[in-house]
């Protein structure tokens, strides 16, 4: 630690911008346990929003649909990102690197709009899958960036060593490139994860009147009122998201800084 | 039969000829050096023998075999790297292993060898750490651990000991000197450092601009360069421009510009007028408050000293000629408690025989 003073203006400041981004999370959660319909006053301790919760079946459900998409998107956007990534690095294209990086641009209700239309022309029943595959598009060009960053910051002639003392070049991607590349790899799949279970607009755009997802079903929900059940299910999903970026900090150290 | 023969070797980057047209042959046992300043061509020559790059045109025969365009991985050639390449996520004993594994080696095999070679560079304790908690000289030990770990027919070393500081520098070379004796592989060895050219090496192929301007032993490189580049690059070196006077079978007359006549060597296919450079080495100018005139076989000058340069073990004169010209003498400091023998703007002789130095003719 340094030992310099901050001004009180700097603290002030600091503590304005924290306070503005975590006091609504921290309202959200207390009132998860407030025993009252509303969101307005202190009553009492209480955890039956959550037992409302979890007797929810079409909550319940939305959440498993949420999870499962999450799972796959996750997945397949690693293994693709990581592959652009590479190819990117590798290859000094002008090309892949636009195509790859557009969606992350673009804006969401755009990608929502013309993924509907693309489905609609294929005639694709919308659902699990299509809602799956959007995922997948738009956290590609993600998982690509990470990755990417962390090849860059690789030295060069540690692969041309493993090929001098005798590793093919699949082997030396398999022993030397991918084990350093991990730690972008897992933050990447982190990365997907999170925001393929949070996404809205585009699930939106892409769901039909099949699938339902936990964004979706809470939006329904506060068509209505904002319900402490509603709390109740963000507070579970901050502490998710949470214990996700614990495990990858742990598994993956350095994730959070180099990138 | 050579071990390792170049046979018109090209290699382009666009419009820029890395190298080019360059042919060598190295012997089994030799350690040799590519030196030459960055950008000439001695890397990129040097990558070509790995692997890492193909060549445009040109053989490379190892063992009689044209591998040029042979993945690296099936070349009987290991490299050690100017950054070293260890692979930071293994331990220091897996990095020696990894060449043993990749050649399907038995693991019981690999364990007892790589304990063997872990011995050999004096890092039997340090098995278990990784490479970023070794000092630089252990790196680069493993490094060439890993490297000889398979007993290459050929081993590259492309600048190895640049990172590391002075000191250790020296202790290295000594090292590399006795390590290539003992285990007998063949060197090819690249630097831009003409004193740690001159000190490892068999032979030396001085290279610039992609070609290859004098291969000899070093002392002939040092004592004989055959150009002006060579002369330049290698060592400090007065280079005085002068024109041939007189030739003869065995001295010839040469013109030094603006200072005066000077016997020297005879030089090859010149002739009276042919126009070039006297290359002298500092130490061989004899330096003095007076000298007497008629010494055979000297050539001598008088000036005045411009400026002192004390090393230590040696002092760096500059002598400025009567027409303005400067000429380095070097004289060492035997005597211990003094510093040099003569301060700024003593009048001096500089005397050299006739043999120190040589023409190179334009």
């Amino acid at each position: 630690m340094n030992n310099k003073k901050l001004s009180p203006w700097l603290w002030t400041s600091a503590l304005a911008v924290y306070a503005f981004l975590y006091i609504p999370l921290i309202i959200v959660i207390v009132y998860s346990f407030n025993d009252s319909r509303l969101n307005a006053e202190w009553v009492g301790f209480t955890l039956k929003w959550y037992q409302v919760l979890f007797n929810d079946g079409p909550m319940l459900h939305a959440a498993g649909n949420s999870l499962l998409i999450a799972l796959v998107t996750s997945a397949a956007a690693t293994l693709f990102g990581t592959m652009a990534g590479y190819a990117m690095y590798k290859f000094k294209l002008r090309l892949l690197p636009l195509l790859v990086l557009t969606p992350l641009a673009l804006p969401e209700i755009l990608m929502g709009v013309s993924l509907l239309i693309f489905f609609v022309m294929l005639n694709m029943t919308l659902g699990m899958v299509s809602i799956t595959l959007a995922h997948i598009s738009f956290c590609i060009g993600f998982v690509a960036i990470v990755v990417r960053s962390r090849l860059a910051g690789m030295d060069e002639s540690l692969v041309e060593a493993a090929r001098d003392l005798g590793a093919t070049q699949w082997q030396a991607f398999r022993l030397i490139t991918l084990p350093l590349i991990m730690p972008g790899v897992i933050a990447g799949a982190l990365m997907a994860f999170t925001l393929s279970i949070d996404d809205f607009v585009i699930t939106f755009f892409t769901a039909g009147a099949g699938a339902s997802t936990l964004p979706l079903q809470i939006y329904s929900m506060i068509k209505i009122a904002v319900t402490p059940e509603v709390n109740a299910i963000s507070s579970l999903l901050m502490a998710l998201t949470l214990a996700l970026i614990m495990a990858a900090s742990k598994l993956a150290p350095g994730v959070f800084k180099a990138n | 039969m050579a071990l390792l023969e170049i046979r018109n070797i090209v290699k382009r980057f666009g419009d820029f000829t890395a190298v080019d047209n360059v042919s060598l042959s190295i012997g089994a046992g030799e350690f040799f050096t590519l030196l030459g300043p960055s950008g000439c061509g001695k890397t990129t020559l040097l990558r070509m023998l790995a692997g890492f790059e193909m060549p445009d045109g040109g053989e490379i025969l190892l063992d009689g075999k044209n591998v040029a365009n042979v993945p690296p991985e099936k070349r009987p050639v290991h490299t050690v790297f100017q950054s070293y390449a260890l692979f930071p996520h293994m331990s220091v004993a897996d990095n020696i292993a990894f060449p043993l594994k990749m050649a399907k080696k038995d693991p019981a095999q690999i364990k007892t060898q790589v304990a063997e070679l872990l011995e050999d560079v004096r890092l039997s304790q340090f098995g278990n750490r990784l490479p970023h908690e070794l000092s630089g000289g252990q790196r680069q030990r493993v490094a060439i651990a890993r490297a000889l770990a398979n007993r290459p027919r050929l081993l590259l070393l492309d600048e190895p000991l640049s990172a590391l500081d002075a000191k250790l520098r020296e202790q290295m070379q000594i090292e590399l000197i006795n390590l290539q004796k003992e285990v007998g592989i063949t060197f090819v060895y690249v630097t831009h450092d003409q004193g740690e050219a001159l000190a490892l090496s068999h032979r030396i192929a001085v290279m610039n601009k992609g070609k290859v301007e004098q291969l000899d032993i070093p002392e002939k490189i040092y004592g004989f360069p055959k150009n002006r580049f060579v002369a330049d690059f290698i060592g400090q070196c007065n280079l005085l421009e002068a024109k041939v006077v007189e030739t003869g079978s065995e001295r010839m007359k040469i013109e030094i510009d603006g200072v005066g006549i000077a016997e020297t060597l005879p030089a090859a296919g010149v002739q009276a007028g042919t126009r070039g450079t006297l290359a002298l080495r500092p130490e061989k100018i004899k330096i003095s408050a007076s000298l007497p005139a008629d010494v055979a076989d000297e050539v001598h000058f008088r000036g005045k000293v411009h400026d002192c340069l004390y090393l230590g073990d040696v002092t760096i004169y500059i002598v400025e000629l009567e027409n303005g010209l400067l000429v380095e003498a070097m004289l060492p400091n035997s005597a211990s408690g003094q510093a040099k023998f003569f301060d700024d703007n003593d009048a001096v002789e500089i005397a050299w025989r006739f043999d120190a130095g040589h023409f190179l003719a334009e």
